[in-house]
């Protein structure tokens, strides 16, 4: 199952692309640990689509399309920015960045989801969030 | 749910009851103004007792780091009362768990703070 949407740069769509993300969540039976952990990591992809990737610019949009195979959850958020330079990401963690009141949203993508890709679109990046379904998980 | 704030004082210490949402455009400029208004009214010893905040994304968690870091700026200190496990466990990924005075006790948490 697919489904996709084409949102406003805005923070609506970043809370009912959370929203989407838990419904799918739910219904590919990740238990309840998992299931708000998912959301979250898809919130700060649109976080980022939304405010360092389209900054807010009402021409641009964020698409985000969620789908459910046998394996996995495969979620991509994907923005009209200038693109992102996944090498350039400051790592949270590091002792001259943890005082550092931003710069930990990728790191918790990455925490929560088991495959973070990122694909420069010229202009835009897209950003495919995966999480592995387990044999004993119904649904598709 | 956006975020509400409750501000009440114990021996010198002002408490900000935090319940709701800390994320990116809802509580995070709330705890921001809250913390500045604690500073502007000559207070610097703030504990935020977060036992209502059901839900904390990066953008709450980096405006709790700037909160302590501006009024440790200013000279006064700020620490964390009843983490849920949901904000706990975020503290602890981001390795922010260690650089917050964190505690779970409210009588603990105001006898803790340098008098």
């Amino acid at each position: 199952m697919r489904v996709s949407y084409t949102l406003d740069s805005s923070l609506d769509s970043v809370n009912k692309i959370e929203q989407v993300a838990e419904q799918c969540a739910q219904r590919a039976g990740f238990d309840e640990d998992t299931v708000p952990h998912i959301a979250m990591a898809v919130r700060e992809a649109a976080v980022n689509a939304v405010l360092h990737g389209n900054a807010y610019d009402t021409a641009k949009h964020v698409t985000a399309s969620f789908e459910t195979t046998t394996d996995s959850l495969i979620i991509r958020i994907a923005d009209q920015g200038p693109g992102l330079d996944e090498d350039k990401i400051p790592d949270p963690l590091a002792p001259e960045n943890i005082l550092r009141g931003s710069g930990r949203g990728i790191f918790l993508i990455r925490a929560f989801m088991d495959e973070v890709n990122f694909r420069q679109l010229h202009p835009g990046t897209e950003m495919t969030l995966i999480k592995h379904r387990t044999p004993a998980q119904p649904g598709t | 749910m956006s975020m509400k704030v409750k501000t009440r004082q114990v021996d010198g210490i002002t408490i900000l009851d935090l319940s709701g949402r800390i994320t990116l455009g809802e509580g995070s400029v709330t705890i921001r103004d809250a913390v500045r208004d604690v500073l502007a009214k000559g207070s610097n010893k703030i504990l935020l007792n977060l036992a209502d905040i059901n839900y904390i994304d990066s953008s709450g968690i980096g405006e709790l780091v700037s909160a302590f870091t501006t009024v440790k700026n200013s000279g006064g200190e700020l620490k964390l009362l009843n983490l849920t496990k949901k904000v706990h466990d975020l503290l602890q990924i981001t390795k922010l768990y260690t650089v917050f005075d964190v505690k779970d006790d409210e009588a603990t948490a105001i006898s803790s703070f340098t008098k």
